[in-house]
């Protein structure tokens, strides 16, 4: 099986270039949507990158989330089709409504561009899988509005469900509420995180391989699907 | 038409490093007595009439503010020749 991949493209972002490389380096098709397309083009799984979509105008990713591609995502990641966001793209996916709390300014209001460690928390969604709980992963963080948030209750249920997926290793580093990196949904099917896994996809180009994982992750998800 | 003014606001329990950054640099510059500063937007809006509060809400709930993290108020303002109309 071939897998499809789409890769959003809206105005602003950055990040699709990578992120649809990471997709062809771990042997999938990458299909390049635009934010004003209509449907899907019958891919399996979408990747929204990061980037400045729409200039972070009003909110990160406020004006994104109402874009015509999003739609069709929206309505696909509610019958199950994997969907990750990274970093802008987890913004879009929270004030979408797919993914619980929001993200704000950094604590002292510093834009973080590093390389950083994630303890993998949650191995068994669509986008960690290849990964085993516990296993801590280096990828790049760039963002001045990383900081996770959501109310205790949310944050008690994210946790008692075990939808932590990425935290940082390093408490409080951009002020994240419980050093949260990245949650996933209920079903375990849509992912986002505020690092860059699509940055460190070999030692070439990036601080390590790691992020990779996230993609033969998704991959493995799709081939136990269509078996 | 209707000018309505939307002030939106971050909860109190979210931190506000913005005007947490406001606060830190009045002293620097003299002011003193300023215990807190929130940040927050402002938006105007010009309505056709018959668009009520309810709809007001909507938009600031859909678009305007985010009510993970934002509170927002909903001010009417009256023009000068409305008395007579409203």
């Amino acid at each position: 099986m071939n897998a499809r991949i789409g890769v959003i493209t809206f105005p602003g972002t950055l990040d699709d270039v990578d992120a649809a490389r990471a997709v062809r380096l771990a042997g999938a098709e990458a299909v390049p949507l635009w934010h004003a397309d209509a449907d899907l083009h019958g891919v399996d799984a979408v990747i929204v990158p990061g980037g400045f979509s729409y200039g972070d105008y009003l909110r990160a990713g406020a004006i994104a989330s109402f874009a015509p591609v999003m739609r069709p995502v929206i309505e696909a990641a509610r019958d199950g089709m994997p969907v990750l966001g990274i970093c802008n793209g987890f913004q879009i996916l929270c004030e979408a409504g797919l993914l619980p709390g929001a993200l704000t300014r950094n604590a002292r209001l510093r834009f973080i561009c590093r390389d950083v460690w994630l303890r993998v928390e949650n191995a068994d969604t669509a986008w960690s899988s290849a990964y085993s709980a516990g296993q801590e992963i280096l990828v790049p963080l760039k963002s001045g509005e990383g900081r996770y948030v959501a109310d205790q209750a949310t944050l008690d249920a994210l946790e008692a469900e075990n939808r932590v997926v990425f935290r940082y290793r390093d408490a409080a580093l951009n002020g994240a509420m419980r050093d949260i990196a990245g949650v996933t949904s209920a079903d375990g099917r849509v992912v986002g995180l505020m690092p860059h896994p699509e940055h460190a996809i070999e030692s070439a180009t990036g601080p390590s391989a790691d992020g990779l994982g996230v993609v033969t992750s998704v991959l493995n998800a799709l081939v136990t699907a269509a078996g | 038409m209707a000018r309505v003014v939307v002030d939106v606001m971050p909860k109190p329990e979210i931190l506000d490093p913005q005007g947490q950054a406001v606060a830190g640099a009045l002293p620097r510059l003299g002011f003193d007595g300023v215990r807190e500063v929130r940040q927050g937007k402002h938006f105007e809006l010009e309505l056709d009439d018959g668009v009520d509060d309810e709809t007001v809400h909507q938009i600031a709930a859909t678009l305007l503010a985010n009510p993970v993290i934002e509170d927002w108020r909903i001010t009417r303002v009256p023009e000068s020749s409305s008395s007579e109309t409203a």
